[in-house]
């Protein structure tokens, strides 16, 4: 048994241990050597050492520790455990030789210090849910008082939650050991109370069971979970506790009531509503697409195809009606599904840049997709850009086909190979047919560039400047095709 | 009409939020009340004040403003069909009711639904100043949490994001197909589009790293959703893969998962048996897997039969017992990403496994200590004095990992 005996003055006072612990570990007393008892601690009168005096506490450091060690021995001084003083002298002790100990958490001891700190985390946890404040009636204005039982010695390193979120009301929290005041100014601790000393209800109480009560699911019952969050021990000082015996005695019945419960005849606030909707639903248009503006609508609620499922909304195309120019791309990316608008991510960047370079107005020109809901692979936080298929684009291709009847362009840029083959109705490759414009069947213009996310993609600086200074220079070609075609048709047009 | 008590219209309006599963008070920003006065502080992780009998944690007054509702949603108690009772909170009402719970230290915030009525915005507006009145009439700094009504006002949006702490928008039912037959009036693009506005609006507030423009918050703790499991036939690999595409596109926190409860005054288009508690204590397993455990859905889903989760064993072991090639591990060598596939094994077990490691070789009993039980993880590991043998292989494995359902103890 150990030689020495140090008898602390506070229970949970880590400043004090340290003091003490400092001194002992200069004088290189081992921890085998020596015995800590706490203020708590029942004498041990038959197999005490005699009381050596106590050290004088060493305001300076000794030797080493790593800062995670402090963090846990704050919290594990808390604990009720007698032996806690000389687990973590025994702790430091062994980190003077071994500074990686605390990595090792197979040891046994660090096993302790950790369930130990952990336990009183834990205490102090529960600590802020199940205090429950009642009002002290008074003339003084508001003013609330709380008993709580915790497990350890807790009071001081929880007490400044309550400061922090209650700074505004004046409070006190008595324990078995301690208690804590707030006066909207100063926390002050005092001596241990007991529950008389706190209001024995509160106005708000009856309320607060009548909300346990209905949030509760009687179909959903699961006792042994409420039980190891919300153990049995705090019960006593809950007043929604008296609830819980017979709300689950009653659960089955309620349970059972609620299927029981058949269906019935709707209320006639019901029936009015509904027949205001019908008779609404009747007045609106039939179904028929008349405009570029019913072709929008109607797409909104696509399903030709599966890709509406995950997408977030129909991304229709943006410009005039009578647009010279039509630019069509492959489809919505992530942004452009977000927002429900076309060309407005980073491709869409390089396509308004590239517009501007080549004197396009991008309010005069109508701008859309092959295909209209984003198609993309799920990964982690982030959705990727998934091309379409042949399916995907045959389906979309009606609303394309709206599109152009009611925008009717004089000509339209493909932009990339999925639009290119939506157009052409094959698939193409973009070097066969890009940069040199083809009529279509109607004797519309296509012409073909790339799309602008192929420059994005492009590692190489200099070969991504030069296949971008092409685009630039495709889109002028367009551009200037287009007005060429709008000249000759305004002088048919004059002549006719 | 009769008017209602406080304390009934409480009884009706909490009743009708109970559906809800969402009661999440966790990983907004850090504040107090210590400057202000006032009360209210947020510490980063929830407090869950209370638990009812049914488990679940109680952190938030979770009530509907009203449950009159012009929707008729056909899984929904308070759908215009049924012949529930009926109730509305005043705006005061709420603000009252929240603060006196709050200082009595009931609750960490508000959560506040509400049924749809008259029009959307007009029932996103009175939400919207609940909130308003919270934090600006009475300086109230703790959690907020807004349903959003798809379709209302963008600015209404942002107002709500200015003051909540977390907003939520429910995807309802799995797919669009099911929505539409037991939701007629919702529209799925509609739901999802104030998703992605959530996003939007919670990106344009998160600042550049090194801008000096502090841009004002937007909802610091993120959006939620939560499905509906076992109202309609959908799989399980529909409704994984559905969340994982809510993840990947609006940056949700989290997916819940609510299986669904028989109501009273029920349609008779219902099921008429809820599904098992199981099946969605096995999805939020799968959803964890997904999230936290590098698990594809195609993986995950692989570990079942027939596109549904096992309901017997957990997911990671149902995929562990289907891949017994690709065990045992060596808790001494394997990397990060494998020891996440042992069953039984968390992300903190493995963290701590890897933090030892490194100063030791770790024996069986190390392991035990570690990740405080092992019988789950024995057979698909190796330790310095330890092999399973031909443990992996046994038929019998399955049976023997198989934990007999818990029997409900009389109280």
């Amino acid at each position: 048994m150990a030689g020495r005996r140090i008898t602390l003055a506070s229970r949970n006072d880590f400043a004090e241990w340290r003091g003490v612990a400092r001194s002992l570990l200069a004088e290189g007393v081992r921890p085998e050597d020596l015995s800590w008892t706490g203020p708590d601690d029942t004498e041990d009168l038959f197999g005490a050492p005699a009381e050596a005096p106590l050290p004088s506490r060493a305001d300076r450091p000794v030797g080493r520790v790593p800062q995670k060690f402090i963090g846990l021995a704050e919290a594990a001084i808390c604990h009720v455990d007698p032996e806690r003083f000389a687990l973590l002298y025994r702790l430091l002790w062994r980190l003077q030789k071994d500074a990686s100990l605390l990595s090792i958490l197979s040891d046994p001891d660090v096993q302790k210090l950790e369930r130990r700190a952990s336990a009183v985390r834990r205490d102090s946890h529960k600590m802020t849910a199940f205090v429950r404040f009642r009002e002290i009636v008074s003339a003084e204005g508001e003013r609330f008082a709380a008993w709580f039982e915790p497990d350890h010695f807790i009071l001081e390193r929880t007490a400044p939650f309550f400061v922090r979120r209650f700074s505004g009301m004046v409070w006190a929290i008595v324990t078995p050991y301690a208690s804590a005041f707030w006066d909207r100014q100063d926390l002050i601790f005092g001596p241990g109370g007991n529950k008389a000393d706190v209001p024995s209800e509160d106005a708000m109480e009856d309320a607060w069971r009548t909300y346990f009560a209905s949030i509760f699911n009687p179909a959903r019952l699961k006792v042994s979970m409420m039980k190891s969050e919300m153990p049995v021990k705090y019960w006593r000082n809950l007043p929604e506790a008296e609830l819980i015996a017979p709300l689950i005695r009653g659960a089955r019945e309620a349970e059972s009531a609620m299927i029981e419960k058949a269906s019935s005849q709707p209320p006639s606030r019901h029936l009015r509503h509904r027949a205001r909707e019908d008779a609404l639903v009747s007045e609106a248009a039939p179904a028929d697409m008349l405009s570029l503006a019913d072709a929008r609508a109607a797409a909104s609620g696509c399903t030709r195809c599966p890709l509406y499922e995950h997408a977030t909304q129909t991304v229709f195309g943006e410009g005039p009606e009578g647009a010279d120019i039509m630019f069509v791309g492959e489809q919505p990316g992530d942004q452009e599904d977000l927002e429900g608008r076309p060309f407005v991510g980073p491709a869409g960047q390089v396509f308004d840049a590239a517009l501007a370079e080549a004197r396009i107005d991008r309010a005069r020109v109508y701008v859309t997709n092959a295909v209209k809901h984003f198609k993309f692979e799920p990964r982690g936080k982030r959705r990727l850009h998934k091309r379409p298929d042949g399916g995907e684009i045959a389906a979309c291709r009606f609303w394309l086909g709206l599109e152009r009847a009611f925008v009717r362009p004089r000509m339209i840029v493909a932009l990339g190979a999925t639009a290119a083959h939506s157009l052409l109705g094959r698939a193409v490759t973009i070097g066969s047919v890009r940069g040199v414009a083809q009529p279509l069947e109607d004797g519309t213009l296509l012409f073909v560039t790339v799309h602008p996310s192929y420059i994005l993609r492009i590692r190489d600086r200099d070969a991504a400047i030069a296949e971008r200074a092409r685009f630039v220079a495709e889109l002028t070609e367009a551009g200037r095709i287009a007005t060429t075609l709008g000249i000759g048709h305004e002088r048919a047009e004059r002549h006719a | 009409m009769v008017q209602l008590s406080l304390s009934r219209k409480l009884a009706v309006l909490s009743d009708a939020a109970k559906y809800d599963a969402s009661c999440a008070s966790s990983g907004t920003t850090k504040r107090n009340s210590l400057g202000t006065g006032g009360i209210g502080s947020t510490e980063g992780s929830g407090i869950c004040h209370s638990y009812a009998p049914d488990g679940r944690c109680i952190s938030l007054l979770k009530i509907l403003l009203t449950n009159f509702c012009i929707y008729d949603c056909v899984y929904c108690v308070n759908r215009s069909s049924s012949n529930v009772e009926r109730a509305r909170f005043s705006v005061d009402e709420v603000v009252k009711l929240t603060l006196d719970f709050y200082k009595r230290n009931y609750i960490e915030g508000l959560f506040l639904s509400s049924g749809i009525i008259r029009s959307p915005d007009y029932t996103m507006e009175a939400l919207v100043r609940v909130a308003q009145r919270l934090r600006e009439v009475h300086g109230f700094a703790g959690y907020i949490h807004l349903k959003v009504i798809p379709n209302a006002d963008p600015l209404l949006l942002a107002e709500a994001g200015r003051h909540a702490d977390r907003l939520s928008t429910n995807i309802e039912l799995p797919t669009d197909i099911s929505l539409a037959s037991l939701a007629p009036e919702k529209r799925p693009a509609e739901i999802r589009s104030a998703m992605a506005n959530i996003r939007l609006n919670g990106e344009a507030a998160t600042p550049e790293p090194k801008a000096r423009h502090r841009p004002k918050k937007f909802a610091p703790a993120g959006q939620s959703t939560q499905m509906i499991v076992g109202a309609d036939p959908t799989d399980d690999a529909a409704i994984l893969k559905r969340s994982a595409g809510l993840y990947s596109g609006y940056g949700l926190k989290r997916v819940y998962y609510s299986a669904f409860s028989p109501i009273p005054d029920s349609s008779a288009r219902l099921p008429l048996q809820p599904p098992p508690l199981m099946r969605e204590h096995r999805l939020y397993q799968a959803d964890w897997l997904m999230r936290f455990y590098g698990f594809g859905v195609d993986e995950i889903v692989a570990g079942g039969e027939g596109g549904h989760l096992d309901l017997a064993v957990d997911p990671k072991l149902a995929w562990a017992l289907k891949h017994r090639q690709d065990f045992p591990l060596d808790v001494n060598r394997a990397p990060r990403e494998m020891l996440l596939r042992v069953p039984g094994f968390g992300t903190r077990t493995v963290d701590r496994l890897l933090s030892t490691r490194r100063h030791h070789r770790l024996r069986l009993a190390d392991v035990a200590r570690i990740a405080g039980s092992i019988e789950k993880a024995r057979p698909f590991i190796l330790a310095a004095d330890w092999s399973p043998g031909g443990m992996i292989d046994e038929t019998k494995l399955r049976g023997r990992l198989v934990v007999q359902p818990e029997q409900l103890a009389l109280f």
